[in-house]
Formats: C-alpha cells, structure tokens, sequence
C-alpha cells in the first residue's frame, strides 16, 4: 500500500487515536493547572516544614522517568488491589485511561508548580508593595498583582510543559491507551507499513503546531503592557481584515 | 491659634536590622493640613521611618495612630493583618521608584484601589479616576500602560492614585529622587498644590526647595534619631543642631 492508502483506509483509527491524545494531554495539563497555584503559592510563602513533602513530590517527579511513574501507578495499583477495593478504589485504578491520567496530571502538576513559583518570584517587588500600601489583602494582591504577573512571566515555559507532556502521553499507548500511537501501532501490526508512523509524526507536529499559534496569540495579549504600540497595531490590523 | 486635630501619630518607633538599630525611638505627630518634610544624609533611616508608618515595614516596637485608630507593636510583632490594612486604606503611599501596576492602564491604576479595597462602583471609580488624571494633568494619558508614560507622568499617576483612596495623609518616599532633572519640576508642583489644598503630607525628600517653601515643619534625622525639628524659616536660618548645619551647607 502506498502512503496515501494507509491515511484513507485507517484515518478514522488515526484520527480517534488523535483525540485520545488530545484529551488525555488536555485533561491532565488541565488538572495540573488547577492544582499547581496553590502548591506554587506553598513554595513561594509557606515554612520549611509545609514545604517538604512538596520538595520531596516535585524532586520525585523531576528526578525519575515519566514510564518509570506511569508503570508505577498502572503495575503498582495491581499489587495493592485489595486495599484499593476496600476503599473503593479500584473502579479508578483498573482502567489504564485512568491510570495515565493521573500519571501526566501528577507529572504536569510538579513541573506547572516549578515554572510558576519561577513566575511569582519574577513578579516586581514594587508592585506588590503598592498594592500593600493601599490596603489590598493578601488575597486580592495575588489576585490582582501577583497572579497576572506570574502567568505572563511562566507562560511560555507553561506551553512548552503542554508540549512535552502532549510528546510523553505517547507513553499512555505502552499500557493500553489507544491514543494516537497506540492507534498508529495497532495500525503497523496490521500492515506492517512503515509509512503510518510518518503519518502519526505529522499529525503530532500539526498538533504542536497549532498549540504553538494558539500560545503565542494568548502570550502577546498577555504582554501587551510591555509593547502597546505593537499590540494596538495588530489589533488595527486584524480590526481592517474583519471589516474588509 | 487653635491646634488643628492631630491625624497621624507616631510614638518611640524602635526599628532594627538584625543588630542594627537603624530608628533609636522616633515620636512625630502630623496635625491636619500639615506638611512635614523628613530630610537626612542616606543611611539617617528616613525612608525606614516612613515606611513605618504604614507597616511596609514593620517596627521592632513602636505605637502608630491614624486618626485616633492605634496600632502597637512590642518585640517586632504587629498587630492582626485586618487593622494593618485599615491603616494602610488611611495613608496614601508615593514610591520612589512610582511602582505603578504595568500590567494596568494609567486609568485602571488609579481605579484599582477603591474598587478592589473600598468597594466602590465602577462607574463611580471611574468618574473619579478621570477627575483626578486631569487634575495632575494627565487627562490625555489615560488609557496608556506605565511604560508609556515618561517617569515624572508615572509619578503624577501614582500620586493620583493615592488621592483615589481619599487618604487622611499621604506619605511620599523621595517621589522625585528616581526622576530626570527636567521631570522633577512637574512632580513637585503637583505636591505644592496639594499642599496648597490643605493635604495633610509627610514627605521624605533631598528638595530643599520643597522642603523650606512648601512644609510646615521639617524633622531631620541623624543615626537614627530626631536630630533637628521645627518650621523651616525657623531651623534653617538658626540651626541649633551642628549636624543639620552641615548638612544644610553641604546641599545648598
């Protein structure tokens, strides 16, 4: 079979497998960016004592394997079944989309954590003292100082966190997860045609790519303070293309 | 002549760096309409006594009051968070380095603080905002971000944003030290004028200018003491302290 043959018979595998993808990368970043605040909130403010076990969970993460985890969870669930049956768990656990889930979420959730504590501590001094100085609580100098200062700050190494843990849910295909390379895998023992993993390459890159355009959108918005002139210019411009 | 009510009050504010006791028991009080100007050589703990004031920093021990509402500090210990920040919504701060939020137009930086701390309307946020812009002259800057602003238009931003919180005084921490020479003008009309309109001010400033035409009385601060104190025409025509003489040679 040719190239194109390959696309036109298994694109509907392809295609959920790409979804799959999507959904798993999507959830867990999501999940992560839920939780990662407040825990990024703990390592910038909180005591020592607060931090470790925090400490500890990012150095794990960051220090091991993302399969060494996922396997972790997906084999080492088995091996604590019934305890987890007691507590009702297992339901969660036996379903190996579950299982990467929360692999890339934990995973998501330490490296999202980092980056924004990075990001918060980038966040001009002065600001936040003005701020104080007004008489804002602490809360809603975070809301409104310190927050929106660390996301434009984090941002773009946010995005290239989307992007390696979109690259590492591939991973998800190793125990069962029909995602975009378990469909590209099942599709090669099939036909044992080669050209389905260009085909799976290219669909990834597509997906990259459009993230990629989509981040940088929301980054120039996001830092539009820092270069008005060029941000009200583009604005002119995409103003005139609507109306034209 | 009747005293005017006292509306800040500072009493024997203690403050140490690890070892270093950089305020050694300072007491001041600020009547309404006054101005006062803090002057000192750098290091004299000026700028640590304003923020002080307002518990930027936080006094080793010490007795702050704002219009009779006191907070007390023993052993570096403030008092709870809410009381602080009532006291801050009281004080209006002006940085030296201006401290404006870049991520907010001029506009959104003077609305912020009544809406999001005194809980007032947009609309009624704005209209007020808008007011004030125009009053420091700024009326046609409105919607630009601090950078585009130059720094004595960030200034004047600034000091529209505390009078946004209708503050009892307003404090400024050398508001033209970080400006270029021909900015410093302009800013310092802007404080004449709220002077002129009976603002109650505490200033800590190197403008001797300012600090002999404009304020009401002037404290001079040497190693973390009240080294001289009095109306300007008085002290610096008779100083009676050596160092303030000095000092007032070495500037003019």
């Amino acid at each position: 079979m040719n190239p194109i043959d390959i696309l036109s018979t298994y694109w509907p595998r392809l295609l959920d497998g790409t979804l799959m993808t999507i959904k798993l990368t999507l959830m867990g970043a999501l999940i992560a960016a839920v939780v990662s605040p407040g825990l990024a909130l703990i390592r910038t403010q909180a005591g020592p004592l607060v931090q470790a076990p925090l400490r500890l969970y990012v150095s794990f993460v960051r220090g091991t394997p993302i399969l060494a985890q996922l396997f972790l969870i997906f084999y080492g669930s088995g091996q604590f079944r019934p305890l987890l049956q007691e507590w009702g768990l297992w339901g969660f656990f036996r379903d190996p989309f579950n299982c990467a889930l929360l692999t890339f979420a934990l995973n998501s959730t330490a490296y999202q954590t980092e980056i924004l504590r990075g990001g918060i501590l980038g966040v001009p001094s002065g600001e936040i003292e003005a701020a104080k100085a007004i008489g804002m609580t602490r809360a809603k100098t975070m809301q409104r100082v310190i927050f929106p200062h660390a996301y434009r700050i984090a941002w773009p190494a946010l995005g290239n966190e989307v992007i390696l843990l979109m690259k590492a849910s591939a991973l998800a295909s190793v125990v069962t997860v029909f995602d975009l390379m378990g469909r590209t895998r099942q599709v090669f023992s099939k036909t044992f045609d080669f050209s389905v993993y260009l085909w799976a390459a290219l669909i990834y890159l597509c997906i990259t790519a459009i993230f990629v355009i989509v981040w940088r959108q929301a980054e120039h918005r996001l830092s539009r303070h820092l270069n008005p002139n060029a941000w009200e210019r583009s604005k002119d411009k995409s103003l005139k293309a609507t109306q034209s | 002549m009747t005293q005017a009510e006292i509306i800040l009050q500072a009493e024997d504010i203690h403050k140490s760096f690890g070892s270093f006791e950089v305020l050694k028991g300072i007491s001041l009080e600020a009547r309404n309409h006054d101005v006062i100007s803090i002057l000192g050589s750098s290091g004299s703990g000026k700028s640590t006594l304003l923020r002080c004031l307002n518990f930027l920093e936080i006094p080793t021990s010490g007795k702050v009051s704002v219009h009779g509402q006191q907070i007390q500090v023993k052993n570096g210990k403030p008092g709870n968070p809410r009381q602080i920040e009532g006291l801050r919504t009281r004080l209006g701060m002006v940085f030296q380095q201006f401290n404006l939020w870049t991520h907010r137009t001029a506009l959104e930086n003077v609305m912020e603080g009544p809406i999001q701390v005194k809980r007032e309307s947009r609309s009624e946020a704005r209209d007020k905002a808008e007011a004030l812009l125009a009053r420091v002259g700024l009326a046609d800057r409105m919607h630009m971000y601090p950078t585009q602003l130059s720094g004595g238009q960030q200034q004047r931003v600034a000091i529209a944003r505390a009078l946004a919180m209708e503050p009892d005084a307003i404090l400024f921490d050398e508001p033209t030290s970080a400006l270029d020479p021909e900015l410093v003008g302009e800013v310092l009309k802007v404080m004449q004028d709220l002077a002129a309109e009976g603002r109650t001010m505490i200033v800590v400033t190197h403008e001797m200018g300012f600090a002999r035409e404009v304020s009401s009385e002037v404290i001079f601060l040497h190693q973390g003491r009240i080294a001289e104190q009095g109306p300007p025409d008085e002290i610096f025509t008779h100083p009676r302290n050596e160092v303030f003489e000095r000092f007032i040679a070495n500037t003019r």
